[in-house]
C-alpha cells in the first residue's frame, strides 16, 4: 500500500492523528518528519510513549524522508507522513514526488497567520506555497478528522 | 495563589476548567489549581500556557492523556525545570488529594496523586 495520508499538523502525534485517523485508515506506521525531533533522542522517546502497540512510529529528517519515501510506498502496511508545518511538507513534496494529496489537519495561530478555519491558520506565504503545490498537481484540503467534510484549498483563501 | 506547590491541570478543550471547578467545589479550596486548555493552540502555544501557569514555581502538572500535545508540552516544562513533576490520567480523586497535600515536596505529592488516581479506577 502507498502512504495513505500526508498530513500537516503542528501538534504532531496526538489523539486525532493516532486514533481519529489511525483506526479508520488501519495505519501500520506513522513517519514523523521533523528535523528537530529526529535530532533528539529524548524527543523521540517521548513521542514513542504515546503510540499504541499496533502502529509503529518512525522518525526522519528531510534527507532521510526523501531517501526512504519509495520504500515506505512499497510497504504492505498503510502509512502516514506527518510534518509540523507547510514548509517542511512542501520541501518533501518537491524533492520526493509523487505526493497526490496533502491534508491540513492542524495549523494553529502564530504571528503573521490569519484564521482560515478553527483549526487552520495560515500566513499569506504559507497559502501561496500550498497554492503552488496544488497548481503543480497535489490536491490540498483541510480536514481535521475523517468524519468531517474536507475543505478545498480555495475555501481557505 | 496559596502557599505550596502549584497544581496545573492541562487537558483537551473545557476539561481542565471543569476538573478544577469541581475540585474546588468539592474541597472548598480555591487558588491551588490552575486550568490550562489546549484549545486552539499548537505545541508552542500550549507550552507557553503551561509555562505561564507554572511561572517558575515548584509544581505538579496534571495531564489528561499520557501522549499528545498536552503531555509533550508538560514534559518539556519538566525537563527544563526540575521542580516540575508530571502526572498523567488526571481525575478528580488525584486532584483532591493534591489540594490537601500540596505543602509536601513535589516528587512526593506527585507520587501520592498517581497512586490515588489509579486507586480510583475500579470495576465494582
Amino acid at each position: 500500500m502507498p502512504i495513505v495520508l500526508y498530513r500537516v499538523d503542528d501538534r504532531l502525534v496526538h489523539g486525532q492523528v493516532v486514533i481519529g485517523w489511525g483506526k479508520p485508515l488501519n495505519l501500520g506506521f506513522i513517519v514523523l518528519l521533523d528535523d528537530a525531533v529526529y535530532a533528539s533522542e529524548w524527543e523521540r522517546d517521548l513521542y514513542r510513549m504515546g503510540m499504541p502497540p499496533d502502529i509503529e512510529l518512525r522518525f526522519a529528517d528531510l534527507a532521510e524522508a526523501i531517501r526512504q519515501h519509495p520504500a515506505w510506498q512499497a510497504e504492505p502496511a498503510n502509512g502516514m507522513v506527518l510534518t509540523a508545518d507547510v514548509a517542511t511538507m512542501a520541501a518533501f513534496r518537491q524533492a520526493s514526488p509523487p505526493v497526490g494529496r496533502i491534508n491540513l489537519g492542524g495549523i494553529h495561530h502564530k504571528p503573521g497567520r490569519t484564521p482560515r478555519l478553527p483549526y487552520v491558520y495560515l500566513s499569506e506565504e504559507e497559502y501561496r506555497t500550498l497554492e503552488t503545490m496544488q497548481l503543480a498537481g497535489t490536491e490540498v484540503t483541510a480536514q481535521d478528522l475523517p468524519t468531517t467534510q474536507p475543505v478545498p484549498l480555495e475555501g481557505l483563501r | 495563589m496559596s502557599e505550596g506547590l502549584r497544581g496545573v491541570v492541562v487537558a483537551h478543550g473545557a476539561l481542565a476548567g471543569a476538573l478544577v471547578q469541581e475540585a474546588e467545589r468539592i474541597s472548598g479550596q480555591s487558588g491551588v489549581l490552575i486550568p490550562v486548555s489546549n484549545e486552539d493552540g499548537g505545541r508552542e502555544e500550549i507550552e507557553r500556557r503551561i509555562a505561564a501557569a507554572v511561572d517558575g514555581h515548584p509544581s505538579v502538572v496534571f495531564v489528561d492523556m499520557p501522549c499528545g500535545s498536552c503531555f509533550f508540552a508538560a514534559m518539556h516544562q519538566a525537563r527544563e525545570h526540575p521542580g516540575v513533576k508530571v502526572v498523567t490520567g488526571v481525575n478528580l480523586p488525584m486532584l483532591l488529594d493534591f489540594v490537601y497535600n500540596h505543602a509536601m515536596p513535589a516528587e512526593e505529592v506527585a507520587e501520592r496523586a498517581a497512586v490515588k488516581g489509579t486507586d480510583a479506577i475500579r470495576k465494582p
